[in-house]
């Protein structure tokens, strides 16, 4: 009767629930590996993060403001 | 200079890596429980089988504005106390938020279709929850046009709390508009009040979200401060090279 | 005073010159409202029921053209950082630049309202409704725009991204502004109900908008 009439509607509910929890899920997945891969990338290469802290003239210059480097090394 | 400033998204990562398996788990368990009472909760007299959308429908239109509450709490540590967490906080919960605003839309769209007879109506709820999503493109559009982080950080912060103010009163004047123009008899959702046997799979569907939320949020997060730290190494190579 | 007064003064003499955007807004206002009977077909009943909202639209979308200007000129030409270093409080400087937007752009908008009015078959007492609504109204969509101008300063393609923060926002004004013509025209509201709500709306934005908009800009500039 009536439950089978709508129950195309509440199974596509559920349906577009499951897609955008499955984006999201995804989304926030994939964005970790390919930030941690860049990262591992960028580290072999030999920039590493925290010697570099000393002398931030370069990113202090690169940026455009003084009070960048403090806030980019988080 | 505030070393604090440094330590904490590095603590904070750590502090991800350590709970994000937890509440990955935590929510899965947690829906499965919702899906089940959802699933077993009795129809509703007059809406039949369609009541359970409910339990998706609510939760994230509850959700959609919990975003926006996280965003404007980051907006204030943004602007106030300048702490670059609080950016990567606003950053990271912008297109969750979008994303369960759509969610809610979608649902929402799909319990009319078979209650109203259509898909869309320009009713109160529908309009200002329109908006809402509206204003989450506009926030995230600004995230992507200033490519500077914490500048972007700053503007979004005022967009944020400038909607903050906005939101109430649009939805307060969009239910003015509604009453203006049509009876508020016809679009009444649910019915009277909510009998316990529907509440509680509702509220059980709503921790599980809100748990689905926190998860999502603290990975984005955790994502965001990966995607600085990789700025910072493009900008200190960019430098090297020249 | 004096540096208020100055602003003010240079900002519309901007406005009026060679190149700057006085009359564009206008004539925008005017091709829009011209269209819309191409779109929707030249019926004068439907004409006139729908006239006061496509004047409103209308009125919206042309007070966002001068908008993204506004600021960023300054920018660039360096009178911002002097503006933000001066002694006059930002925020009322921001005040006078939204004061003067609305003078050249809004202000035109109401004075012409009453002959394109005409256009649309709305007759004299719901015309006379209609161009206060649009008085009153006007300067809450120049100062909520003022936030998205300051936001938008820095952006080198500001102009499409201030349309789309600024329009949600101003969502509310439109929804009275409308409300309230419609009230004077046929409804069985009476026209004081939403259009002292309009009022409280304009004077909400006059004072949120200049602040947002400083503390943006400071923001921005520093």
């Amino acid at each position: 009767m009536e439950a089978t009439a709508h129950i195309d509607f509440i199974a596509a509910a559920y349906a577009a629930a499951v897609i955008v929890v499955g984006v999201l899920v995804a989304w926030v997945t994939l964005d970790y590996r390919a930030q941690r891969r860049t990262l591992a990338d960028l580290e072999s290469q030999g920039f590493a993060r925290r010697p570099s802290l000393r002398g931030d003239g370069a990113i202090g210059a690169a940026t455009g403001t003084s009070k960048q480097p403090a806030k980019e090394q988080a | 200079m505030p070393l604090i400033d440094l330590a904490n998204p590095s603590r904070f990562l750590k502090l991800a890596d350590s709970t994000i398996p937890w509440l990955s788990g935590l929510t899965v368990l947690a829906f499965a429980f919702g899906i089940e009472q959802a699933m077993l909760a009795p129809e509703d007299y007059q809406q039949g089988a369609t009541v359970k959308i409910m339990f998706l429908h609510v939760p994230s239109a509850w959700l959609g504005m919990l975003a926006w509450g996280v965003m404007t709490v980051a907006a204030l540590g943004t602007l106030v106390w300048r702490h670059p967490l609080a950016d990567v906080t606003a950053k990271a919960a912008a297109p969750i938020g979008a994303a369960f605003t759509l969610l809610c839309l979608i649902t929402g769209s799909l319990w009319g279709r078979p209650e109203w007879g259509t898909y869309w109506v320009w009713d109160a709820r529908l309009t200002s929850e329109l908006i809402l999503f509206l204003l989450y493109l506009a926030v995230i559009a600004l995230w992507h046009t200033v490519d500077d982080p914490s500048r972007a950080a700053r503007a979004a912060a005022i967009l944020t709390l400038v909607g903050a103010i906005d939101l109430p009163i649009v939805k307060f004047s969009v239910d003015w508009w509604n009453t203006l123009h049509q009876g508020s008899s016809v679009f009444r959702i649910g019915g009277s009040t909510i009998d316990p046997s529907i509440l509680t799979p509702l509220l059980t569907m709503a921790g599980a979200f809100t748990l689905l939320f926190v998860t999502l949020l603290v990975a984005a997060m955790r994502n965001e401060i990966l995607r600085r730290r990789v700025r910072t190494l493009h900008l200190l190579q960019a430098s090297a090279v020249s | 005073m004096r540096p208020l007064a100055a602003i003010l003064v240079r900002d519309m003499r901007i406005a009026v010159r060679v190149g700057g955007g006085a009359l564009m807004g206008v004539l925008f206002f005017l091709v829009v409202v011209a269209l819309t009977p191409f779109a929707v077909g030249p019926d004068l009943a439907l004409l006139k029921r729908i006239g006061p909202a496509i004047l409103w639209l209308a009125a919206l979308l042309a007070s966002l053209l001068a908008l993204d200007r506004l600021f960023a000129s300054d920018h660039e030409d360096g009178s911002l950082d002097l503006i933000l270093t001066g002694h006059a409080p930002l925020e009322l400087v921001v005040a006078m630049k939204g004061l003067a937007h609305w003078l050249t752009t809004g202000l035109p908008l109401v004075i012409v309202a009453p002959l394109i009015g005409l256009f649309l078959n709305i007759d004299a007492p719901a015309e006379g409704a209609l161009v206060l609504t649009l008085l009153v109204g006007t300067p809450a969509l120049t100062f909520i725009g003022l936030i998205g101008a300051a936001i938008s300063v820095t952006l080198r393609r500001g102009g499409l991204l201030l349309a789309i923060i600024v329009l949600p926002l101003t969502v509310p004004v439109l929804i009275f502004g409308v409300a309230a013509a419609n009230a004077a025209i046929t409804g069985p509201v009476p026209f004081g109900t939403p259009f002292t709500i309009l009022c409280a709306l304009t004077l909400m934005s006059v004072v949120v908008g200049p602040f947002a908009a400083a503390a943006a800009l400071r923001q921005e500039i520093e």
